[in-house]
């Protein structure tokens, strides 16, 4: 069209770009959560991570002028983060979820007071790779404007998938997370499995977090997350622990996300509550297809604390 | 970085060192040392509502024998009720500018009621003649920028599509869309206003979402009335589209995109207040006023605004600063659904309270508010 606008095409377009644009934290910290899970650990601490992970990026980022130095420090912080987790639930009689809980409050409340000379100062972005390159539409050059860390997280899907089903360090989380007994049996130190793996998915929550300072939506505020740590968290669990059904669900998590604001932008403006509400709604329905009271949950490990 | 300034602790001290030397030699303006509150319910540096309060606070901190104290992120609740006791019976406030919308009522009333002698100032709330007089409250016409920052939008625009990218339908926020909208059109008569909103004060994923589709949909000036602007400008500007501010000024952060604003012009506005204290005047308890009274303003324009937008936004600007004023809202207005809402000859003036319980979207704006 004359005016440069595509019309109705834009609302496919913004969910796809969304899926794009919104997924890459979501995928970062399910894929973590799935690796801590399957060590047989919840960390419901998160939230926080992503929080600290994306001040510290910004503020890395910003301090030293190279955005990739803050992806690095905000996973930095994540592992750390990951091994407070830990080395407190390895202490006798301690609640995991517990545990989460008062590290989710710690890690964004540690931000927000950090993080509050960063709201103003304008850090340096990740580059975005152009793949939009083959068409001339500007709308469809925008949607198609990618991260790295996209790229990364795709290819951590299948690859954590492999790993899970055919390394010894796949054999020996899953052995940690189905049968602690089994485990030390073969002379492993469960504690210490669960040490790395829980500290493995706070590096990758806090490279989640840096994405959300560092490229989309581009800048540290104090509701730059808004609860999308603890979306990922439950996403693990209908993606049934497996890496690659959490790779299609952060894609469907981020469309989600942005299908509100596209409806209201071609004229679909009723209920657009309920449009703004559609990842939520998405993780009900999810979630209440899914349980079922007379059986655990399939593909749960069987040490996590919901499932024993 | 300025760590200092996070707790109200530093900030006595900070008080404390400013006393010392106004008793060093500079003469106070006010006989006693006064000690003023302020609650802020984000953080002070959000680059948008809060920071705009935080800078009328910095305003009152230059004035020698005046102390600021400051307590940020306090939510609508009772804690604002302790908030302003500790204030008072700790730090010896004796003004109180509680800032956010939800203190008024009931809380910043039964604080005013139980300290009949303190005085408590309320930005947006309704003071009405059943309140005590020892409250009040003061709110500015920031429509009057928006509509100057709307024509300057109509005049920048190729497309004649502009974008508001807003939080809630509430009648603050569609009285800015609505005088955007209508400034706009001054400029283009065909030039439409697309409205989004995304459901809360602070949503920075969907604000960012919001300006994407916006932009996808052609309209290539966008503004908004969210609490923190910044992702809209940043997300606007990284596009190639212009942006027009809201809250503070934040050209800073897009320069070359950034048109114009509508700001708070708070730092104006506080020590005129503590002035007429000092004097012995009492403050209106129901205080209003615009660009006139110079409780809003406008950014300066940005390098991208034509000599003909900016002439034409002068003269409006000129008349709104005019004795007679200047009214946005005029007779045979029709709302987006064609309906009339303000009936021919019947000029809704800026002082009208009816238009402080809007609840349609004029026509030319594209969106509902439901």
């Amino acid at each position: 069209m004359a005016d440069g606008s595509i019309g109705l095409w834009t609302v496919p377009l913004a969910v796809l770009g969304g899926a794009i644009r919104v997924s890459t934290p979501f995928l970062f910290v399910s894929l973590g959560e799935c690796i801590t899970e399957r060590s047989g650990r919840i960390n419901l601490g998160l939230e926080g991570t992503l929080v600290m992970g994306a001040m510290s990026a910004y503020g890395i980022s910003y301090l030293t002028g190279s955005p990739w130095l803050g992806v690095l420090a905000a996973g930095i912080t994540g592992a750390l983060l990951g091994a407070l987790h830990a080395g407190i639930c390895s202490l006798p009689r301690v609640n995991d979820v517990a545990v989460g809980i008062a590290l989710m409050l710690f890690g964004t409340g540690l931000a927000f007071y950090l993080g509050k000379p960063l709201i103003e100062p304008t850090a340096p972005r990740l580059p975005a790779i152009d793949f939009g390159w083959w068409s001339d539409i500007p709308q469809v050059r925008a949607a198609l404007r990618v991260n790295a860390l996209f790229l990364i997280g795709i290819a951590l899907a299948p690859i954590l998938y492999w790993a899970f089903r055919t390394t010894r360090w796949g054999l020996l989380i899953r052995t940690a997370g189905e049968s602690s007994d089994a485990a030390r049996a073969m002379g492993h130190s469960v504690l210490l499995i669960r040490l790395r793996a829980t500290m493995v998915g706070g590096f990758l929550a806090g490279i989640g977090g840096s994405f959300l300072s560092l490229f989309y939506p581009g800048s540290w505020n104090e509701g730059l997350s808004s609860g999308q740590g603890i979306t990922a968290v439950a996403l693990v669990i209908f993606a049934r622990w497996d890496p690659l059904l959490c790779l299609w669900a952060s894609l469907a998590f981020g469309g989600a996300a942005a299908l509100g604001p596209a409806l209201q932008s071609v004229g679909v403006t009723s209920g657009y509550h309920l449009f703004n509400a559609a990842p939520y709604i998405l993780t009900l329905a999810i979630m209440i297809i899914t349980c079922s009271p007379k059986r655990t949950l399939t593909g749960a490990p069987a040490e996590l604390s919901i499932t024993r | 970085m300025d760590f200092g300034r996070i707790s109200r602790r530093h900030l006595l001290q900070g008080g404390a060192a400013l006393t010392l030397g106004a008793a060093a030699g500079v003469r106070p303006a006010f006989a006693a040392e006064t000690t003023i509150g302020f609650i802020y319910v984000g953080s002070r540096d959000d680059y948008g509502y809060n920071q705009a309060h935080a800078q009328g606070a910095a305003a009152l901190k230059k004035i020698p024998g005046l102390k600021v104290v400051e307590e940020e992120k306090v939510p609508e609740t009772d804690a604002v009720e302790k908030t302003i006791e500790s204030m008072i019976n700790l730090d010896g406030a004796t003004l109180l500018f509680p800032t956010s919308f939800g203190y008024y009522n009931p809380h910043m009333i039964k604080m005013a009621n139980k300290f009949p002698k303190l005085r408590f100032e309320h930005c947006g709330g309704l003071w009405s003649d059943k309140d005590p007089k020892n409250a009040g409250s003061y709110f500015g016409y920031i429509d009057e920028a928006q509509y100057i920052s709307g024509i300057i939008a109509g005049y920048t625009s190729k497309s004649g599509k502009l974008g508001f990218v807003a939080a809630k339908p509430i009648p603050q926020v569609l009285r800015n869309i609505n005088a955007f909208a209508l400034g706009a059109k001054l400029a283009n008569p065909k030039a439409t206003t697309q409205v989004i909103f995304t459901g809360d004060w602070s949503m920075p994923v969907k604000e960012a979402e919001a300006t994407n589709s916006l932009i996808d949909q052609g309209v290539d000036v966008l503004t908004c009335h969210v609490d923190g602007p910044k992702t809209m400008v940043e997300n606007a500007a990284r596009r190639g589209a212009f942006v027009c501010g809201y809250h503070t000024n934040q050209s800073p952060l897009a320069p070359k995109a950034y048109l114009t604003g509508a700001e708070w012009n708070w730092e104006a506005l506080y020590p005129k207040f503590v002035k007429m204290i000092a004097a012995g005047e009492s403050i209106p308890n129901f205080y209003r006023g615009g660009l006139k009274e110079e409780i809003v303003k406008t950014s300066p324009y940005g390098e991208a605004v034509s000599a003909e937008a900016r002439k034409h936004a002068d003269d409006v600007k000129a008349k709104f600063l005019s004795a007679e004023g200047y009214a946005i809202f005029k007779g045979g207005l029709v709302d987006n659904k064609g309906k009339s809402v303000i009936a021919a000859g019947n000029d809704r003036g800026q002082k009208d309270p009816e238009l402080e319980k809007m609840d349609y979207l004029v026509e030319g704006v594209i969106g509902a508010t439901s």
